[in-house]
Protein backbone atom coordinates (compact mmCIF):
# COMPACT_ATOMS: atom_id res chain seq x y z
CA UNK A 1 0.00 0.00 0.00
CA UNK A 2 1.35 3.40 -0.70
CA UNK A 3 0.77 6.58 1.14
CA UNK A 4 0.92 9.78 -1.08
CA UNK A 5 2.39 12.07 1.81
CA UNK A 6 1.58 15.64 0.34
CA UNK A 7 4.78 17.55 -0.46
CA UNK A 8 4.56 20.39 2.29
CA UNK A 9 5.07 23.71 -0.11
CA UNK A 10 8.09 26.27 1.27
CA UNK A 11 6.88 29.32 1.90
CA UNK A 12 9.72 32.07 3.11
CA UNK A 13 9.07 35.55 4.47
CA UNK A 14 11.89 37.99 3.97
CA UNK A 15 12.34 41.85 4.41
CA UNK A 16 13.67 44.34 1.33
CA UNK A 17 14.05 47.72 1.25
CA UNK A 18 14.19 49.88 -1.40
CA UNK A 19 13.93 53.34 -1.88
CA UNK A 20 10.80 55.31 -3.17
CA UNK A 21 10.33 58.77 -4.26
CA UNK A 22 8.00 60.75 -1.83
CA UNK A 23 6.20 63.51 -3.28
CA UNK A 24 4.47 66.03 -0.39
CA UNK A 25 1.06 67.73 -1.92
CA UNK A 26 0.35 71.10 -1.10
CA UNK A 27 -2.36 72.96 -1.27
CA UNK A 28 -3.83 74.37 -3.78
CA UNK A 29 -3.75 71.40 -5.37
CA UNK A 30 -4.43 72.57 -8.74
CA UNK A 31 -0.93 74.62 -8.42
CA UNK A 32 1.03 71.74 -7.07
CA UNK A 33 -0.37 69.39 -10.07
CA UNK A 34 0.98 72.33 -12.26
CA UNK A 35 4.37 72.00 -10.80
CA UNK A 36 4.33 68.50 -11.57
CA UNK A 37 3.13 68.72 -15.01
CA UNK A 38 6.08 71.31 -15.58
CA UNK A 39 8.71 68.30 -13.98
CA UNK A 40 7.00 65.77 -16.46
CA UNK A 41 6.89 68.61 -19.63
CA UNK A 42 10.55 68.99 -19.19
CA UNK A 43 11.71 65.23 -18.61
CA UNK A 44 8.40 63.06 -19.38
CA UNK A 45 9.80 59.97 -18.16
CA UNK A 46 10.47 61.08 -15.13
CA UNK A 47 8.28 59.10 -13.09
CA UNK A 48 7.81 56.50 -15.22
CA UNK A 49 8.65 53.17 -13.15
CA UNK A 50 9.59 54.72 -10.12
CA UNK A 51 7.58 53.73 -6.66
CA UNK A 52 6.28 56.94 -5.49
CA UNK A 53 5.07 57.55 -2.27
CA UNK A 54 2.62 60.21 -1.28
CA UNK A 55 3.41 62.39 2.33
CA UNK A 56 0.29 63.61 3.60
CA UNK A 57 1.28 64.16 7.47
CA UNK A 58 1.13 67.90 7.08
CA UNK A 59 -2.20 69.14 8.61
CA UNK A 60 -3.30 71.00 5.77
CA UNK A 61 -3.56 67.70 3.90
CA UNK A 62 -6.64 66.79 5.80
CA UNK A 63 -8.94 68.46 2.84
CA UNK A 64 -7.46 66.90 0.46
CA UNK A 65 -10.16 64.65 -1.68
CA UNK A 66 -7.91 61.56 -2.36
CA UNK A 67 -9.80 59.32 -4.68
CA UNK A 68 -9.43 62.54 -7.29
CA UNK A 69 -5.94 63.13 -6.19
CA UNK A 70 -5.14 59.85 -7.20
CA UNK A 71 -6.99 59.48 -10.38
CA UNK A 72 -5.43 62.88 -11.53
CA UNK A 73 -1.70 61.68 -10.78
CA UNK A 74 -2.81 58.19 -12.39
CA UNK A 75 -3.68 60.35 -15.80
CA UNK A 76 -0.20 61.19 -15.72
CA UNK A 77 1.83 58.12 -15.17
CA UNK A 78 2.20 58.42 -11.52
CA UNK A 79 1.89 55.34 -9.79
CA UNK A 80 1.44 55.63 -5.62
CA UNK A 81 3.05 52.77 -3.98
CA UNK A 82 1.71 53.76 -0.33
CA UNK A 83 0.32 56.85 1.57
CA UNK A 84 2.34 57.96 4.51
CA UNK A 85 0.84 60.09 6.94
CA UNK A 86 -2.43 59.66 7.30
CA UNK A 87 -5.12 57.10 9.48
CA UNK A 88 -6.15 54.59 7.53
CA UNK A 89 -9.88 55.21 8.19
CA UNK A 90 -9.47 57.99 5.11
CA UNK A 91 -8.68 55.72 3.03
CA UNK A 92 -11.35 53.23 0.72
CA UNK A 93 -11.13 49.91 -0.86
CA UNK A 94 -8.68 49.86 -4.14
CA UNK A 95 -6.09 52.66 -2.83
CA UNK A 96 -2.88 52.59 -1.81
CA UNK A 97 -1.76 50.76 1.52
CA UNK A 98 -0.86 53.73 4.39
CA UNK A 99 2.85 52.94 4.91
CA UNK A 100 4.61 53.99 8.24
CA UNK A 101 8.33 54.09 9.09
CA UNK A 102 10.14 55.05 6.47
CA UNK A 103 13.38 56.48 7.02
CA UNK A 104 14.38 59.56 4.85
CA UNK A 105 17.39 59.56 1.89
CA UNK A 106 18.10 62.84 1.32
CA UNK A 107 16.34 64.84 -1.53
CA UNK A 108 16.10 64.41 -4.94
CA UNK A 109 16.97 66.43 -7.52
CA UNK A 110 14.65 66.16 -11.25
CA UNK A 111 17.51 68.58 -13.08
CA UNK A 112 20.02 66.09 -11.92
CA UNK A 113 18.14 63.19 -13.02
CA UNK A 114 17.60 64.39 -16.42
CA UNK A 115 21.64 65.51 -16.64
CA UNK A 116 22.24 62.11 -15.53
CA UNK A 117 19.90 60.57 -18.31
CA UNK A 118 20.91 62.56 -21.00
CA UNK A 119 24.93 62.33 -20.47
CA UNK A 120 26.53 59.12 -21.96
CA UNK A 121 27.02 56.48 -20.02
CA UNK A 122 30.07 56.51 -18.01
CA UNK A 123 32.67 53.62 -18.65
CA UNK A 124 32.59 50.88 -16.32
CA UNK A 125 35.43 51.80 -13.42
CA UNK A 126 35.58 49.79 -10.52
CA UNK A 127 33.72 50.86 -7.25
CA UNK A 128 36.55 51.80 -4.80
CA UNK A 129 37.11 49.79 -1.78
CA UNK A 130 34.99 50.54 1.01
CA UNK A 131 36.80 51.72 4.02
CA UNK A 132 38.51 48.82 5.78
CA UNK A 133 36.51 49.08 8.85
CA UNK A 134 33.47 48.83 7.76
CA UNK A 135 34.25 45.35 5.34
CA UNK A 136 35.68 43.69 8.68
CA UNK A 137 32.22 44.93 10.35
CA UNK A 138 31.03 42.97 13.20
CA UNK A 139 29.50 42.87 16.80
CA UNK A 140 30.87 41.02 19.44
CA UNK A 141 29.54 40.21 22.45
CA UNK A 142 31.16 39.05 25.59
CA UNK A 143 28.64 37.84 27.82
CA UNK A 144 25.46 35.29 27.81
CA UNK A 145 22.81 36.71 25.60
CA UNK A 146 19.67 36.03 28.41
CA UNK A 147 16.14 35.35 28.30
CA UNK A 148 13.91 38.56 26.84
CA UNK A 149 17.41 39.75 25.03
CA UNK A 150 17.28 40.86 21.89
CA UNK A 151 20.45 41.15 19.35
CA UNK A 152 20.03 42.90 16.44
CA UNK A 153 22.60 43.74 13.82
CA UNK A 154 21.47 43.39 10.08
CA UNK A 155 25.12 44.78 8.77
CA UNK A 156 27.47 41.62 9.31
CA UNK A 157 28.18 39.11 11.51
CA UNK A 158 27.17 38.75 15.44
CA UNK A 159 29.98 36.47 17.38
CA UNK A 160 28.79 35.28 21.35
CA UNK A 161 31.26 34.29 23.96
CA UNK A 162 28.82 32.86 26.10
CA UNK A 163 25.43 31.44 25.81
CA UNK A 164 22.28 32.55 24.14
CA UNK A 165 19.19 31.56 26.50
CA UNK A 166 15.62 30.32 25.74
CA UNK A 167 13.70 32.74 24.91
CA UNK A 168 16.23 34.92 23.98
CA UNK A 169 17.24 35.76 19.72
CA UNK A 170 20.30 37.10 18.42
CA UNK A 171 19.38 38.63 14.39
CA UNK A 172 22.28 38.95 11.78
CA UNK A 173 22.86 40.57 8.89
CA UNK A 174 25.67 38.28 8.35
CA UNK A 175 26.56 34.67 10.22
CA UNK A 176 25.77 34.09 13.96
CA UNK A 177 28.97 32.30 15.71
CA UNK A 178 27.98 31.31 19.86
CA UNK A 179 30.70 30.03 21.62
CA UNK A 180 28.56 28.48 24.01
CA UNK A 181 25.10 27.00 24.01
CA UNK A 182 22.45 28.09 21.96
CA UNK A 183 18.58 27.91 23.24
CA UNK A 184 17.48 30.90 21.88
CA UNK A 185 16.66 31.74 18.70
CA UNK A 186 19.27 32.69 15.61
CA UNK A 187 18.72 34.26 12.95
CA UNK A 188 21.05 34.87 10.06
CA UNK A 189 21.39 35.98 6.65
CA UNK A 190 18.47 37.91 7.54
CA UNK A 191 19.02 40.63 4.61
CA UNK A 192 19.63 38.46 2.12
CA UNK A 193 22.16 36.32 2.55
CA UNK A 194 22.12 32.76 1.37
CA UNK A 195 25.94 32.21 2.19
CA UNK A 196 25.79 33.50 6.06
CA UNK A 197 25.93 30.66 8.32
CA UNK A 198 24.82 29.71 12.10
CA UNK A 199 28.00 28.56 13.94
CA UNK A 200 27.42 27.24 18.10
CA UNK A 201 29.38 25.00 20.58
CA UNK A 202 26.02 23.37 21.85
CA UNK A 203 22.91 23.20 19.44
CA UNK A 204 19.89 23.16 22.08
CA UNK A 205 17.88 26.07 19.76
CA UNK A 206 14.28 27.22 19.74
CA UNK A 207 14.45 28.08 15.97
CA UNK A 208 17.43 28.06 13.55
CA UNK A 209 17.23 30.21 10.48
CA UNK A 210 19.23 31.63 7.20
CA UNK A 211 17.75 34.15 5.19
CA UNK A 212 14.13 33.37 6.20
CA UNK A 213 14.21 29.36 5.92
CA UNK A 214 13.78 27.80 9.37
CA UNK A 215 14.12 25.12 11.15
CA UNK A 216 12.07 25.16 14.54
CA UNK A 217 13.65 22.64 17.53
CA UNK A 218 11.12 20.01 16.45
CA UNK A 219 13.03 19.81 13.27
CA UNK A 220 16.69 19.63 14.73
CA UNK A 221 17.35 15.99 14.78
CA UNK A 222 18.77 14.00 18.02
CA UNK A 223 22.18 13.69 16.48
CA UNK A 224 22.86 17.23 16.45
CA UNK A 225 21.37 17.81 19.45
CA UNK A 226 23.45 19.05 22.26
CA UNK A 227 26.21 18.65 19.62
CA UNK A 228 28.55 21.52 18.15
CA UNK A 229 27.61 22.34 14.97
CA UNK A 230 27.34 24.58 12.01
CA UNK A 231 24.39 25.49 9.85
CA UNK A 232 24.16 26.26 6.69
CA UNK A 233 21.99 26.98 3.29
CA UNK A 234 22.06 24.29 0.61
CA UNK A 235 19.41 24.35 -2.32
CA UNK A 236 16.69 25.65 -0.53
CA UNK A 237 17.30 23.11 2.58
CA UNK A 238 18.91 24.32 5.75
CA UNK A 239 21.31 21.59 6.69
CA UNK A 240 22.98 21.03 9.95
CA UNK A 241 26.38 19.74 9.98
CA UNK A 242 28.19 18.05 13.46
CA UNK A 243 31.88 20.14 13.92
CA UNK B 1 27.72 51.96 54.41
CA UNK B 2 25.71 49.53 54.15
CA UNK B 3 26.07 46.92 50.87
CA UNK B 4 22.56 46.90 49.35
CA UNK B 5 21.22 43.43 48.09
CA UNK B 6 18.21 42.15 46.02
CA UNK B 7 16.97 39.28 46.65
CA UNK B 8 14.90 38.60 42.96
CA UNK B 9 13.27 35.92 40.74
CA UNK B 10 11.19 36.98 38.37
CA UNK B 11 9.04 34.62 39.27
CA UNK B 12 6.21 34.29 41.87
CA UNK B 13 6.32 31.75 44.64
CA UNK B 14 9.80 30.53 44.33
CA UNK B 15 11.03 31.76 48.26
CA UNK B 16 12.11 34.95 47.39
CA UNK B 17 10.14 36.24 50.65
CA UNK B 18 11.53 33.08 52.89
CA UNK B 19 15.03 33.66 51.90
CA UNK B 20 15.22 37.76 52.25
CA UNK B 21 13.41 36.91 55.91
CA UNK B 22 16.31 34.23 56.38
CA UNK B 23 19.09 35.84 54.96
CA UNK B 24 18.34 39.06 57.13
CA UNK B 25 18.09 37.35 59.81
CA UNK B 26 21.33 35.18 59.46
CA UNK B 27 23.27 38.32 58.68
CA UNK B 28 21.65 39.96 61.64
CA UNK B 29 22.80 36.73 64.13
CA UNK B 30 26.14 37.86 64.60
CA UNK B 31 25.54 41.55 65.16
CA UNK B 32 25.64 43.07 61.85
CA UNK B 33 22.78 46.17 61.75
CA UNK B 34 20.42 44.93 58.96
CA UNK B 35 17.26 46.27 56.87
CA UNK B 36 14.62 44.07 55.67
CA UNK B 37 12.84 46.45 52.79
CA UNK B 38 9.49 44.62 51.50
CA UNK B 39 9.04 46.11 47.68
CA UNK B 40 5.72 44.08 47.10
CA UNK B 41 3.49 47.30 47.76
CA UNK B 42 0.31 46.10 47.54
CA UNK B 43 0.91 42.38 48.34
CA UNK B 44 3.22 42.21 51.59
CA UNK B 45 4.20 39.10 52.94
CA UNK B 46 7.49 40.09 54.55
CA UNK B 47 6.06 41.46 57.66
CA UNK B 48 4.09 38.22 58.21
CA UNK B 49 7.50 35.83 57.56
CA UNK B 50 9.19 38.03 59.67
CA UNK B 51 5.94 38.12 62.62
CA UNK B 52 5.94 41.78 62.43
CA UNK B 53 2.46 42.20 60.83
CA UNK B 54 0.86 43.11 64.36
CA UNK B 55 3.83 46.58 64.85
CA UNK B 56 3.60 48.29 61.19
CA UNK B 57 2.35 51.87 61.84
CA UNK B 58 3.57 53.70 58.42
CA UNK B 59 5.31 51.50 55.50
CA UNK B 60 7.72 52.43 52.31
CA UNK B 61 4.86 54.34 50.45
CA UNK B 62 4.20 56.70 53.76
CA UNK B 63 8.14 56.65 53.50
CA UNK B 64 8.72 57.40 49.93
CA UNK B 65 5.73 59.96 49.55
CA UNK B 66 7.34 62.04 52.69
CA UNK B 67 4.26 61.28 54.95
CA UNK B 68 6.74 59.94 57.42
CA UNK B 69 10.44 59.53 58.53
CA UNK B 70 12.40 56.30 58.19
CA UNK B 71 12.86 55.98 62.22
CA UNK B 72 8.99 55.69 62.03
CA UNK B 73 8.21 53.18 59.48
CA UNK B 74 11.41 50.46 60.62
CA UNK B 75 10.39 47.88 62.85
CA UNK B 76 12.46 46.58 65.08
CA UNK B 77 12.58 42.69 65.29
CA UNK B 78 11.57 41.08 68.77
CA UNK B 79 13.93 38.43 69.03
CA UNK B 80 17.17 40.04 67.16
CA UNK B 81 18.01 43.80 68.22
CA UNK B 82 20.05 44.46 65.12
CA UNK B 83 17.58 43.06 62.24
CA UNK B 84 14.68 45.83 61.14
CA UNK B 85 11.96 45.84 58.91
CA UNK B 86 10.54 48.37 56.45
CA UNK B 87 7.34 47.02 55.45
CA UNK B 88 5.99 47.52 52.29
CA UNK B 89 1.98 49.21 52.23
CA UNK B 90 -0.88 46.64 51.75
CA UNK B 91 -3.29 49.67 50.46
CA UNK B 92 -1.55 50.88 47.58
CA UNK B 93 -0.28 49.61 44.60
CA UNK B 94 3.57 49.54 43.01
CA UNK B 95 2.32 52.67 41.37
CA UNK B 96 2.84 54.69 44.42
CA UNK B 97 6.98 54.33 44.55
CA UNK B 98 8.93 57.02 42.90
CA UNK B 99 12.37 56.65 41.60
CA UNK B 100 13.40 59.61 43.48
CA UNK B 101 11.83 58.89 47.04
CA UNK B 102 12.93 54.77 46.78
CA UNK B 103 16.29 56.70 45.80
CA UNK B 104 16.52 58.87 49.32
CA UNK B 105 15.17 56.02 51.59
CA UNK B 106 17.91 53.62 50.10
CA UNK B 107 20.86 56.69 50.43
CA UNK B 108 19.42 57.12 54.14
CA UNK B 109 19.32 53.39 55.35
CA UNK B 110 22.79 52.91 53.22
CA UNK B 111 24.49 55.28 56.23
CA UNK B 112 22.60 53.59 59.09
CA UNK B 113 22.97 49.90 58.33
CA UNK B 114 25.77 47.44 57.36
CA UNK B 115 23.01 45.39 55.30
CA UNK B 116 20.20 46.59 53.23
CA UNK B 117 17.80 43.56 51.87
CA UNK B 118 15.06 44.78 49.01
CA UNK B 119 12.50 41.98 48.84
CA UNK B 120 11.54 42.66 45.10
CA UNK B 121 8.02 41.66 44.01
CA UNK B 122 7.75 38.88 41.27
CA UNK B 123 7.08 40.38 37.85
CA UNK B 124 9.38 42.52 35.71
CA UNK B 125 7.01 45.70 36.35
CA UNK B 126 7.96 48.96 38.59
CA UNK B 127 8.20 47.33 41.52
CA UNK B 128 10.85 44.54 41.01
CA UNK B 129 12.93 47.26 38.50
CA UNK B 130 12.90 50.17 41.68
CA UNK B 131 13.55 46.93 44.13
CA UNK B 132 16.84 46.24 42.28
CA UNK B 133 17.22 49.69 41.18
CA UNK B 134 20.11 50.90 43.40
CA UNK B 135 21.34 47.66 44.42
CA UNK B 136 25.03 46.72 44.81
CA UNK B 137 24.16 42.95 44.52
CA UNK B 138 21.70 40.55 43.77
CA UNK B 139 20.98 37.63 45.20
CA UNK B 140 18.62 35.64 42.48
CA UNK B 141 16.17 32.45 43.66
CA UNK B 142 15.60 30.01 41.70
CA UNK B 143 13.66 26.21 42.02
CA UNK B 144 15.39 23.55 40.18
CA UNK B 145 12.34 23.75 37.02
CA UNK B 146 12.91 25.05 34.05
CA UNK B 147 10.43 28.26 34.48
CA UNK B 148 11.64 29.42 36.86
CA UNK B 149 15.37 28.88 35.67
CA UNK B 150 14.38 31.23 32.48
CA UNK B 151 12.59 33.63 34.24
CA UNK B 152 16.06 34.05 36.47
CA UNK B 153 17.64 34.52 33.00
CA UNK B 154 15.71 37.23 31.98
CA UNK B 155 16.17 38.74 35.27
CA UNK B 156 19.85 38.58 35.25
CA UNK B 157 19.37 40.29 31.54
CA UNK B 158 17.65 43.62 33.45
CA UNK B 159 20.01 43.32 36.53
CA UNK B 160 22.78 43.79 33.71
CA UNK B 161 21.12 46.97 32.04
CA UNK B 162 18.96 48.40 34.06
CA UNK B 163 20.40 49.35 37.32
CA UNK B 164 22.36 51.91 38.41
CA UNK B 165 25.66 49.73 38.54
CA UNK B 166 24.93 48.41 35.11
CA UNK B 167 24.03 52.19 34.17
CA UNK B 168 27.45 53.23 35.35
CA UNK B 169 29.39 50.53 33.17
CA UNK B 170 30.24 48.44 35.92
CA UNK B 171 29.25 44.83 36.71
CA UNK B 172 26.46 43.76 38.94
CA UNK B 173 28.02 40.63 41.34
CA UNK B 174 25.03 38.24 41.06
CA UNK B 175 24.57 35.22 43.31
CA UNK B 176 22.23 32.55 42.48
CA UNK B 177 20.39 30.14 45.24
CA UNK B 178 18.28 27.40 44.31
CA UNK B 179 15.24 26.58 46.55
CA UNK B 180 13.12 23.84 47.35
CA UNK B 181 15.51 21.20 46.33
CA UNK B 182 14.37 17.37 46.39
CA UNK B 183 16.97 15.13 46.89
CA UNK B 184 14.62 12.47 46.25
CA UNK B 185 12.97 14.34 43.49
CA UNK B 186 16.82 14.79 42.25
CA UNK B 187 18.18 11.42 42.06
CA UNK B 188 14.61 9.56 40.17
CA UNK B 189 15.59 12.62 37.57
CA UNK B 190 12.15 14.57 38.26
CA UNK B 191 13.87 17.70 38.98
CA UNK B 192 16.60 19.81 36.50
CA UNK B 193 19.72 18.98 37.80
CA UNK B 194 21.52 21.94 39.60
CA UNK B 195 24.95 21.69 37.21
CA UNK B 196 22.67 22.65 34.38
CA UNK B 197 20.54 25.14 36.15
CA UNK B 198 24.39 26.44 36.58
CA UNK B 199 25.06 26.09 32.87
CA UNK B 200 22.04 27.79 31.75
CA UNK B 201 22.46 30.86 34.85
CA UNK B 202 26.15 31.19 34.93
CA UNK B 203 26.63 32.59 37.35
CA UNK B 204 28.14 32.04 41.15
CA UNK B 205 26.13 29.76 43.68
CA UNK B 206 25.70 30.61 46.93
CA UNK B 207 23.42 27.94 48.40
CA UNK B 208 21.14 25.49 47.98
CA UNK B 209 18.06 25.25 50.65
CA UNK B 210 16.21 21.94 50.52
CA UNK B 211 12.78 21.74 50.41
CA UNK B 212 11.80 21.10 54.06
CA UNK B 213 8.42 21.20 56.07
CA UNK B 214 10.90 23.72 58.67
CA UNK B 215 10.46 26.32 55.82
CA UNK B 216 6.56 26.31 56.32
CA UNK B 217 6.55 25.84 59.89
CA UNK B 218 8.43 29.18 60.03
CA UNK B 219 6.98 30.89 57.87
CA UNK B 220 3.56 30.07 59.97
CA UNK B 221 4.58 31.02 63.27
CA UNK B 222 5.94 34.25 61.46
CA UNK B 223 9.92 34.06 62.40
CA UNK B 224 12.72 33.79 59.74
CA UNK B 225 13.56 30.05 59.50
CA UNK B 226 17.41 30.72 60.57
CA UNK B 227 15.35 32.08 63.99
CA UNK B 228 12.96 29.38 64.38
CA UNK B 229 14.95 26.46 63.70
CA UNK B 230 18.69 27.22 63.54
CA UNK B 231 19.82 23.83 63.08
CA UNK B 232 17.60 22.76 59.91
CA UNK B 233 19.10 22.14 57.05
CA UNK B 234 17.46 25.11 54.88
CA UNK B 235 18.51 27.25 58.00
CA UNK B 236 22.03 25.53 57.65
CA UNK B 237 22.41 26.42 54.09
CA UNK B 238 20.97 30.38 54.62
CA UNK B 239 23.43 30.78 57.25
CA UNK B 240 26.10 29.62 54.78
CA UNK B 241 24.54 31.37 52.18
CA UNK B 242 24.93 34.45 54.23
CA UNK B 243 28.53 33.58 55.20
CA UNK B 244 29.51 33.67 51.61
CA UNK B 245 27.63 37.40 51.36
CA UNK B 246 29.97 38.30 53.41
CA UNK B 247 32.88 36.70 51.68
CA UNK B 248 33.50 33.47 53.18
CA UNK B 249 34.62 30.91 50.86
CA UNK B 250 33.09 27.77 51.50
CA UNK B 251 32.14 25.55 49.01
CA UNK B 252 28.91 25.05 48.40
CA UNK B 253 27.10 21.32 49.65
CA UNK B 254 23.82 20.42 49.46
CA UNK B 255 22.71 19.78 53.61
CA UNK B 256 20.69 16.59 54.01
CA UNK B 257 17.92 16.28 56.38
CA UNK B 258 19.77 14.99 59.18
CA UNK B 259 18.13 11.67 58.44
CA UNK B 260 21.87 9.51 58.93
CA UNK B 261 21.33 5.64 58.63
CA UNK B 262 20.33 5.90 62.87
CA UNK B 263 17.79 8.24 62.26
CA UNK B 264 16.00 6.06 59.63
CA UNK B 265 16.71 3.02 62.47
CA UNK B 266 15.11 4.28 65.19
CA UNK B 267 12.06 5.68 63.08
CA UNK B 268 11.09 2.48 61.84
CA UNK B 269 11.32 0.89 65.36
CA UNK B 270 9.44 3.80 66.50
CA UNK B 271 6.15 3.10 64.33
Amino acid sequence: MTIAVKQRQKMRFRGKSFLAMVLTPDLPIGSWLAEVDRILSRSPGFFVGRPIVLDCSSPNAESIDFPELLALLGERGIQVMGIEGISETTLGPGMPPVITGGRSAGDFDPAEDKARKSSPRKPFTPREPEPKARQTSGLLIDQPVRSGQSIVFPDGDVTIIGSVSSGAEVIAGGSVHVYGALRGRAMAGTTGADNARIFCSKLDAELVAINGLYKTAEDIGPDHLKKSVQIQLEFEDLIIVNL
Amino acid sequence: MATVIVVTSGKGGVGKTTSTAALAAALAANGDRVCAIDFDVGLRNLDLVMGAERRVVFDLVNVVRGEAKIQQALVRDKRLDSLYLLPASQTRDKDALTEDGVASVISELRSNFDWVICDSPAGIERGASLAMRFADKAVVVSNPEVSSVRDCDRIIGLLDSKTEVAERGENMPKHLLITRYDRARAKTGDMLPVEDILDILSIPLIGIVPESKEVLRASNIGAPVTIASEDSAPAKAYQQAAKRLEGAEIPVTIPNEGTGLFNKIFRRRAA
